[in-house]
């Protein structure tokens, strides 16, 4: 680490005898060709970055996913598989099927509610009143904890038997039972969880909101609009790019939820594969079972199947998201 | 009439309730005693019983200040890679003129999106050849990927932020000798600060509750962060240890806290300026 440090300060000291005399004498021409060394020195950590933590560990784990690497022995010992992995991944790993499952339930149900949770107390939050800073702050703040491991440690006890929700229950005479622990329960209290994290798209929808002009909303109560047809015609027509914009971070961020469901199951996925996400039975190849050329396969065919959902938004994104001219 | 004008009002304290109660019954619950934790359902406890937190101190072989040293340490190194990595790339993508630059803003762009699971295998078996997983200090692997500005939302939210700085500062500056070293030095670094301030405050949060990475390259008590070492209380997930878990929940995610009451306003317009996940 460090002689990246010095190589980028290496290279300030010699030129700057250089720099700036040969600037003043050829003017702007020499000014960017010093510009596209500097260019390269700052940029010279990322770049090594990009090549070392990403490019090189990218294909090595495409190699990988093609043999039965298993840490533990030598690399002497690997065998090339050819594609046995994704062979057993998709014909004699049932867990693998839960997995993909219950990971596409849990985005499916958890990003549409906390993106509709977040734009409906944005819409309350976006007139000026005093306090309005406070909840907004407030709101926040679950964004801020909840992916710990002590917010789920919390949470999952919250939906035990003796947890708040069953005393909240017990007001109505409702005798709850261990949430946590019921295969058609857990991954829901996981997806509440989720929910319960509104505040950070909340606070882009509130700065979305701020841009839509005025003049829209009062055009529209001259010729008699009603509050919901305002919001059905200016503000989500509007607001589709932030939208569109949260929509895309909050299902990735979603298929890649593996604390709560770690923290709950205490990382094995249970009750009876109910919580196992993707990224959990990941770890459990890899780490618990050192299946690591399997866990690389497994990568593999998340990354592509997280690239072609992101493709199929941006793709469907063409026919919803309005852009209002100028915008980029 | 006052009906709807109470309405909206009311709605928000009603959600701010929702929204709170799991924060305060956790807070509640960590001064229950043994028995309380079972059987008192109201949100305080009856008799508040600080023994969790001793309990909870020392509760393994280790004592928890050892893992918050251990988190705070790696949450704060973090923070100065991303700070002066991120910060030097940034430049070089906002202000400089080099070949390719359009590609590799793309390229980095493209980064963002990248799910971090799906290099965590290779970066492990990469780490552990290199002999650095597990050891004295088991810490380079969580660091090192930092000091390479491999975090690409920093490096884009500072770019944003440059962006914003006029251009007529760099102008002036090399009209009067500064090189592009210079101009970094004495233009962009200080009036970057508040970029450097929201970089340092989300880099700290973010790793002080980072979990997949630490739990996947610690694996000696001793050097256990905060998070990892919060997981053993469900091994032992006897009854008997509930309060304790609690209470060291609650110690875990004060500091967040703190920085959330803090800085509260820069927080929030923080992703705002950024526009990105929080």
């Amino acid at each position: 680490m460090s002689p990246v440090a010095t190589s980028t300060a290496r290279p300030s000291s010699t030129r700057h005898q250089a720099g700036p005399a040969a600037h003043q004498r050829r003017g702007r021409p020499a000014k960017h060709k010093t510009d596209g060394v500097a260019g390269y020195v700052f940029l010279s950590p990322w770049l090594l970055g990009l090549l070392t933590i990403t490019a090189v560990p990218m294909l090595m784990s495409l190699y990988l996913s093609f043999t039965n690497y298993d840490v533990l022995s030598d690399w002497e010992s690997m065998e090339w598989v050819g594609l046995d992995n994704y062979r057993t991944m998709f014909t004699e790993d049932p867990s693998f099927w839960h997995a993909v499952q219950t990971t596409l339930v849990f985005a499916l149900v958890a990003t549409p509610l906390k993106l509709a949770a977040a734009l409906g107390v944005a819409l309350l939050l976006n007139r000026p009143f005093s306090g309005a800073g406070l909840f907004r702050g407030l709101f926040y703040l679950p964004s801020l904890l909840g992916g710990s491991v002590a917010l789920a440690i919390v949470w999952v006890n919250m939906f035990n038997r003796d947890g708040a929700f069953n005393s909240f229950l017990a007001w109505f005479g409702i005798e709850g039972k261990a949430w946590v622990n019921d295969p058609d329960f857990a991954l829901g209290t996981l997806i509440l969880l989720a929910v319960w994290q509104f505040g950070a798209p909340m606070v882009i929808f509130l700065a979305g909101l701020k841009q839509v002009p005025g003049e829209l909303y009062e055009a529209a109560s001259v010729d008699g609009a009603t509050p919901f047809r305002k919001f059905i015609s200016i503000t989500l027509p509007m607001l589709s790019p932030v939208i569109f914009f949260n929509l895309v971070l909050e299902t990735i961020n979603g298929f890649q939820g593996f604390t709560s469901a770690f923290v709950l199951s205490n990382g094995t996925g249970g009750p009876v594969d109910s919580t196992l996400m993707y990224t959990l039975h990941l770890y459990i190849k890899g780490w618990n079972e050192y299946q690591m050329g399997y866990a690389s396969a497994m990568a593999w065919v998340f990354l592509l199947f997280i690239g072609l959902v992101t493709a199929v938004v941006f793709r469907t994104g063409k026919f919803w998201v309005h852009y209002s001219d100028g915008e980029d | 009439m006052t009906l709807q004008r109470l309405a909206r009002p009311l709605t928000l304290v009603l959600l701010s309730a929702v929204v709170l109660y799991p924060l305060v019954w956790m807070l509640g619950s960590s001064f229950k005693s043994q028995e309380e934790v079972l059987n008192n359902m109201s949100i305080l406890p009856n008799t508040w019983t600080p023994s969790n937190y001793s309990d909870g101190w020392s509760n393994f072989d280790v004592s928890f200040g050892r893992f918050f040293v251990n988190s705070a340490m790696v949450a704060g190194l973090t923070v100065v890679a991303n700070c002066v990595s991120c910060l030097l790339a940034a430049y070089a993508f906002a202000r400089l003129k080099f070949k390719l630059r359009g590609f590799w803003f793309a390229i980095m762009i493209g980064t963002l999106l990248l799910p971090g699971h799906v290099l965590i295998v290779p970066q492990f078996v990469m780490f552990k050849t290199f002999g650095w997983v597990g050891g004295d200090w088991p810490y380079a692997p969580l660091i090192v990927p930092q000091l390479l500005a491999t975090e690409a939302f920093f490096v884009f939210l500072m770019v944003q932020f440059m962006r914003g700085v006029p251009r007529e500062l760099d102008e002036a500056a090399t009209i009067d000798g500064c090189t592009p070293y210079g101009v970094f030095r004495h233009v962009i670094l200080p009036l970057s600060r508040p970029a450097l301030v929201s970089t340092a405050i989300f880099s700290f949060i973010w790793t002080w509750n980072d979990f997949f990475r630490q739990l996947v390259y610690l694996s000696d008590l001793e050097k256990y962060t905060a998070p990892v070492a919060l997981t053993l209380f469900i091994d032992s997930s006897g009854q008997s240890s509930v309060g304790p878990m609690f209470a060291m929940s609650v110690l875990s995610l004060a500091p967040v806290f703190l920085f959330f009451v803090a800085f509260q306003r820069m927080l929030v317009e923080g992703i705002n300026t950024s526009g990105l996940k929080g």
